[in-house]
Order: C-alpha cells, then sequence, then structure tokens
C-alpha cells in the first residue's frame, strides 16, 4: 500500500463521494415522503402526442452514433498519452517533442483518412 | 487501518459487481455492474500509490470504453431471452472450453518465474527515491525515449483501429442533403442575385 | 488511548468536515442563486423584470421553487426500468459535487489536493454522461431516448478538445496539481499563446454543460425535454441541480486553468488586500454571466453544425496548437 500521507489526500474525496450520494437519497426519498402520489394509467405511460406508444422506445438507432464512440475512444487514448508527456517534456528534451510529434502524425493520417471518408460530417 | 478497510471494501465490491456482470439478465445492467466494477478497480489503484494509472482506467475504461459498450447494448435490437434459450445444449462445449482455459493457466503458471528484484517494487510504483515525482512524471520520462518503439506501435494500433471502424461501420448514404460550408462561405451576392431596373409600364422579360 | 487518537486524528476530521460542509452548502447556494441570476439577467436582456414576487426583488424565488418541485408527485413511469431510472439522477447529483472536492478555492484552501487534480475533474465530467444515458434509456420514451443519445455523443465530441485544452496548459505549467496550475508564473507571451485554447475552453464546456446555443438534448421544439421528459420531483430536482452546479464548476476550472484562481486579476500586487476566495467568485461570476449571455442571445444551433464544429475545426485545431505550444516552449527554453 502507498504511504499514508498520500492516500490521507484522496480520503476527502471517498467521504465526499458518501456525502453527495447521501444527500442525492435524502432528496428523492423526502420528496417521495412528503409529495402526494396518486398514480393512474394515464400519469404512468411514457410522454406521447396524446397517443399510447405504439412499442417499446429503445430502438435500433442510427450506426453513427457507435462510430462517434469509437472515435472518442481512439482520440481519449491519444490525450492519455499526452498527459505524461506534457507534465515531462522538460526532462526527456527534444527527442521526446518529435517522438510526440511522429505519434500525432500518424494519428493525424487516421483524422484525414476519417475526414476525406466523410466520417465527421452527420447528416 | 481505514486504508485496508478501503482496500477490502473494493476488492469486494469489484468481485461482487463482476460477478454480476455475467449474472444479471439485463445486458444493459450488466454493463451499468462493468462501470461499478472499474470505478473499483481505479480505488485499488489509487491505494496502491498508482494515482495516474487509477485515474486513467477511469477517464479511457468508463469514460470512453463503457459509453461504446451501452450504445453497442441499446443498440443491439436482439431479445437476451431468445439468446438463452438454446443455452443448455452448448454445456459440454462450454465445460470443454473453460477446462483448456484452466489447463492453460495451470501450465502459464506452473513456468512463470519472478525476478526477486521485481518483487520489491511492488508497492512503490516509482524508479528513484531522491526526488518527489509523480506517477505521471515517471511515466513521461521513460515512455517517450526508452520505449519509443512500444510507444509509436500503440500509435499505430491507433490507427489501424481508426480505419477499422470506419471501414466497417462507415456507409455512405444517397440523396443526404449537406450543408457545405466552404460553397455558402462563397457565395457572392453578384453571382445569384441581378438587379434589373424595371421601367414603368414594362414588365421584366 | 481516545484521547490520543483524537489529539491525532479528531482535530483534522473535524476540520475536513468542517470544509465540506461549507464547500457543499456554498456550492448549492451558489446553484440556487445561479438560477435566479440568470432569471434576472435574460430578463434584463429581454425588456422584462424576472422573478421579483417572493422576497425583497425575488430574492426567495429560488426557494420556493426548490420547495415546491420537492413536494411534487415523483412519476416513475410504468414502462420503465425503475432502478435504473431513479438512479441516473442520483448518478448524476454525486459526480457533479463530488468533483468539487479538488477545487482549490484559495492558496492551502483546498479539499482534497491530489497531484493529478486535473484528470480526476476530467475523469469525473467524462463519467457525466453515464447519468444522460441512463436517463434516457431508462425512460422508455421517444423523446427520453433521443435526447439521451445525442446529449450522450455531444458531450463526448466536446470532450476531445477539453482534453487537448487541458494538455496545453499542462505543457505550459509543468504540473497536474491545480494549485501549481494556478501559481504556475506565465510570461505574456504564454498568456497570448493560450487564449485561442480559452476560446475552445469556452465554447466545449457551453456544449458539455449542454447549454444554449447547444442545448439540442433538450430541445423543446423537438424532443420537448430530452433526456428528462419522464422526470417529476425530487429527480426532476437533482437533474436541474447537477445542471447548474456543473455550470458552476466548468466555470471555476476555466478560472483554475486560465484565468489564474485566486490571485488578482492582471497580478496587480496591490489588489491582494482583497481575499483570494472574493476574487475566485468573482471570476466565476464573470464566466456564469457569459453562460447566461449566450443563452439570451444566440439561437440553437443544429446538430450536424455540432458535431461539425467539434470534430472538424475544434479537433484539428486543438492537435495543432499542443504541438506548436510545445514547440515554442522548448524554442524559447522556457519547458518547466
Amino acid at each position: 500500500m502507498a504511504p499514508l500521507d498520500f492516500l490521507a489526500d484522496y480520503l476527502p474525496i471517498l467521504v465526499m463521494l458518501f456525502i453527495a450520494f447521501f444527500i442525492a437519497i435524502a432528496m428523492v426519498t423526502a420528496s417521495f415522503i412528503v409529495g402526494k402520489s396518486k398514480p393512474d394509467s394515464a400519469k404512468l405511460s411514457a410522454y406521447e402526442c396524446g397517443f399510447d406508444a405504439f412499442d417499446d422506445a429503445r430502438h435500433k438507432f442510427d450506426v453513427r452514433f457507435y462510430l462517434v464512440a469509437i472515435l472518442f475512444i481512439i482520440f481519449d487514448l491519444e490525450i492519455a498519452f499526452l498527459f505524461p508527456w506534457a507534465v515531462s517534456l522538460g526532462d526527456i528534451g527534444l527527442f521526446g517533442f518529435w517522438s510526440m510529434v511522429i505519434f500525432l502524425g500518424v494519428l493525424t493520417i487516421g483524422l484525414i483518412y476519417e475526414w476525406n471518408k466523410g466520417a465527421l460530417d452527420w447528416e | 487501518m481505514l486504508a485496508t478497510l478501503a482496500f477490502y471494501v473494493f476488492s469486494a465490491v469489484l468481485i461482487f459487481s463482476a460477478a454480476m456482470v455475467i449474472v444479471v439478465r439485463n445486458p444493459v445492467h450488466s454493463v451499468l455492474f462493468l462501470i461499478l466494477a472499474f470505478f473499483n478497480a481505479a480505488g485499488l489503484f489509487i491505494l496502491l500509490g498508482a494515482e495516474f494509472i487509477g485515474m486513467i482506467l477511469v477517464i479511457v475504461y468508463v469514460g470512453a470504453v463503457a459509453v461504446l459498450f451501452l450504445f453497442v447494448v441499446m443498440m443491439l435490437d436482439i431479445s437476451f431471452a431468445d439468446l438463452r434459450k438454446g443455452a443448455v445444449q452448448f454445456i459440454p462445449l462450454g465445460l470443454f472450453i473453460g477446462g483448456v482455459l484452466l489447463f492453460q493457466f495451470y501450465v502459464l503458471f506452473q513456468s512463470w518465474q519472478i525476478a526477486p528484484s521485481a518483487m520489491l517494487n511492488i508497492t512503490t510504483p516509482s524508479l528513484s527515491g531522491e526526488e518527489e515525482l509523480t506517477n505521471a512524471t515517471q511515466l513521461g520520462r521513460i515512455l517517450y525515449t526508452d520505449y519509443v518503439f512500444a510507444f509509436q506501435v500503440s500509435g499505430l494500433i491507433l490507427l489501424v483501429a481508426m480505419i477499422g471502424a470506419i471501414v466497417l461501420t462507415h456507409r455512405q448514404r444517397a440523396g443526404v442533403l449537406r450543408q457545405k460550408v466552404a460553397e455558402q462561405v462563397a457565395r457572392k451576392p453578384s453571382d445569384v442575385l441581378e438587379i434589373k431596373k424595371v421601367e414603368t409600364g414594362s414588365g421584366v422579360e | 488511548m481516545m484521547m490520543e487518537l483524537w489529539n491525532l486524528y479528531g482535530m483534522q476530521t473535524l476540520m475536513m468536515l468542517l470544509h465540506m460542509v461549507v464547500l457543499l452548502v456554498s456550492v448549492l447556494l451558489g446553484v440556487a442563486y445561479l438560477s435566479y441570476f440568470e432569471r434576472k439577467i435574460m430578463g434584463a436582456m429581454q425588456m422584462r423584470q424576472g422573478p421579483n414576487t417572493v422576497g425583497p426583488f425575488g430574492l426567495l424565488q429560488p426557494f420556493a421553487d426548490a420547495l415546491k418541485l420537492i413536494s411534487k408527485e415523483t412519476i416513475i413511469p410504468s414502462q420503465s426500468n425503475r432502478a435504473v431510472f431513479v438512479l441516473a439522477p442520483i448518478v448524476f447529483t454525486t459526480l457533479a459535487l463530488l468533483a468539487w472536492s479538488v477545487i482549490p478555492v484559495n492558496a492551502q484552501w483546498v479539499l482534497a489536493d491530489i497531484n493529478v487534480g486535473i484528470l480526476f475533474l476530467f475523469a469525473v465530467s467524462s463519467m457525466s454522461v453515464y447519468g444522460v444515458i441512463m436517463a434516457g434509456w431508462a425512460s422508455n420514451s421517444k423523446y427520453a431516448f433521443l435526447g439521451g443519445m445525442r446529449s450522450a455523443s455531444q458531450m463526448v465530441s466536446y470532450e476531445v478538445s477539453m482534453g487537448l485544452v487541458i494538455v496545453t496548459v499542462i505543457l505550459c505549467v509543468g504540473s497536474m496539481n491545480l494549485s501549481d496550475i494556478v501559481t504556475a508564473p506565465r510570461p505574456w507571451w504564454m498568456q497570448i499563446l493560450l487564449f485561442p485554447m480559452l476560446i475552445i475552453f469556452l465554447v466545449s464546456i457551453l456544449a458539455e454543460t449542454n447549454r444554449a446555443p447547444f442545448d439540442l438534448p433538450e430541445g423543446e421544439s423537438e424532443l420537448s425535454g430530452g433526456f428528462m421528459v419522464e422526470y417529476s420531483a425530487a429527480t426532476f430536482v437533482l437533474f436541474f441541480l447537477s445542471e447548474y452546479a456543473n455550470m458552476i464548476l466548468m466555470s471555476a476550472i476555466t478560472v483554475v486553468l486560465f484565468l489564474g484562481g485566486w490571485l488578482p486579476p492582471f497580478g496587480i500586487e496591490a489588489l491582494s488586500i482583497v481575499p483570494g476566495v472574493i476574487w475566485f467568485v468573482l471570476k466565476i461570476c464573470l464566466i456564469l454571466f457569459f453562460f447566461v449571455w449566450c443563452r439570451a442571445t444566440f439561437p440553437r444551433y443544429r446538430y450536424d453544425q455540432l458535431m461539425r464544429l467539434g470534430w472538424k475545426i475544434f479537433l484539428p485545431f486543438s492537435l495543432l496548437w499542443v504541438v506548436v505550444v510545445a514547440g515554442t516552449l522548448i524554442m524559447m527554453d522556457a519547458v518547466p
């Protein structure tokens, strides 16, 4: 385990997590208790324009959302690589700089490919 | 003491939610349990002092990969109850594959050797004790110089993933009206507009 | 034994809890008065009064709203997935409040002074997508589902440019600790280099918090209420609260990254007689005013335009700028 003074920095976050969770739950329960509850079938049906919903709302949706998520993962990983580089650039000097430029260059090729394929357009 | 307690809580929740991932019937619920598992794993990393890896685990796995999982699970319009119907007849095959995997693990761990010096590093993920360095700085000092080959290869892998994703999912649809910004901006009044002086009593041709 | 333990940890724990209570109360009060502030400013910009009935100048209006909303009936649609439906706003709120634990309000005045503070904030803001997706999916309503999907894609797209902007700031500062980011020296040329990033960051936080002109997920005219359409009473309050808490949080992050946190503006020494907290709050108010101003001024973006801005303009530009900033720093021999 890590040294205690290191972990002491993280303790408030853990406590805060519990307090925030508790506040949120307390508000929901308080409202359950205070608010009156008279459910009927029209009130409990999904919001629609006056009709009952024809079927389940969870449809297949456009594959584009999926593509956005994949591209996001790739760029997120790229950013994850950039963080340690940004804090240690002073130590690794020019070699580290060009190493990252080549890495980004490779990914820029991918970005140009996406661009030309029209994957970044939303129609 | 508090750290030990936190360790057991994180581990217990991690194991519980990992089990729930495969037990729960609803696929969306199982992805949500997967997220809980990632979250607790990040907590364990922080307990080990590997704060950078812990945060990256949350950013990449929880913030990005699990979003994709959720999208996929929501997008697949498959009734998972139907899929499970035939499960019984595959039990022998499943057991067979499980057995093979177990055997492979056994062989692997039999021949696995850990260097004695590596054991000393387990709880101290730091390179040198001379100065106080954060995880990220330590990683950065070696990743882009000493391990430059691995770093560039990971860049290439990301490129392949990017191209693969587009080849698999991108379809050019016909008959879609696109906004062409460059054309819109380049359009001048003189290209599309003509002003005519109309004499009284005579129309425009 | 007990006395020893108390002497060792008691005071520290007590101070920590006190700090948390003060922090949470100020965030919640901030949310309440942000909604008042917004309505008053929008009122002034549209030549009307804004709330002015409850209390002097309508100052008690936020509390009246909160009480009304809490005492309403909690409706859980019959077709919905109950557990996830209730969990979504709880998760959203927890994350919005949790992020505040690493924000440095003044010198040495921060709850959790961790080395990777900015990464923590990035992680928490990337997780708030889940509140939205869970709400959209669990409601089992077409509007909510579409709103949830749109909102998730939008938040995800703009997080890329936010991440790159954060990287440029870290490059100039050389640390991921938020207090270090505030106190690190910044010569004038560095400020100029970072200025385009400030603009990108401001636009990205508008998109990240689903605010106008990027409020498509809840665009009334097409999706009625977006992912929140089925929510009522306290569950709605939680969404509303965390959305506004996120706005204040994002403003605080902007202040920490670009506007020098608790330090007096423009580095004027004479102004440091005013406590740092005041400067911090004033700078946050400035950014919040920008939020409201945008809402009162701009018409809503279209979804394809939104995606184009994120992926085709911000992403390539900030990627280029990361390299430019790093190159300049090396050239000027000013890498921290």
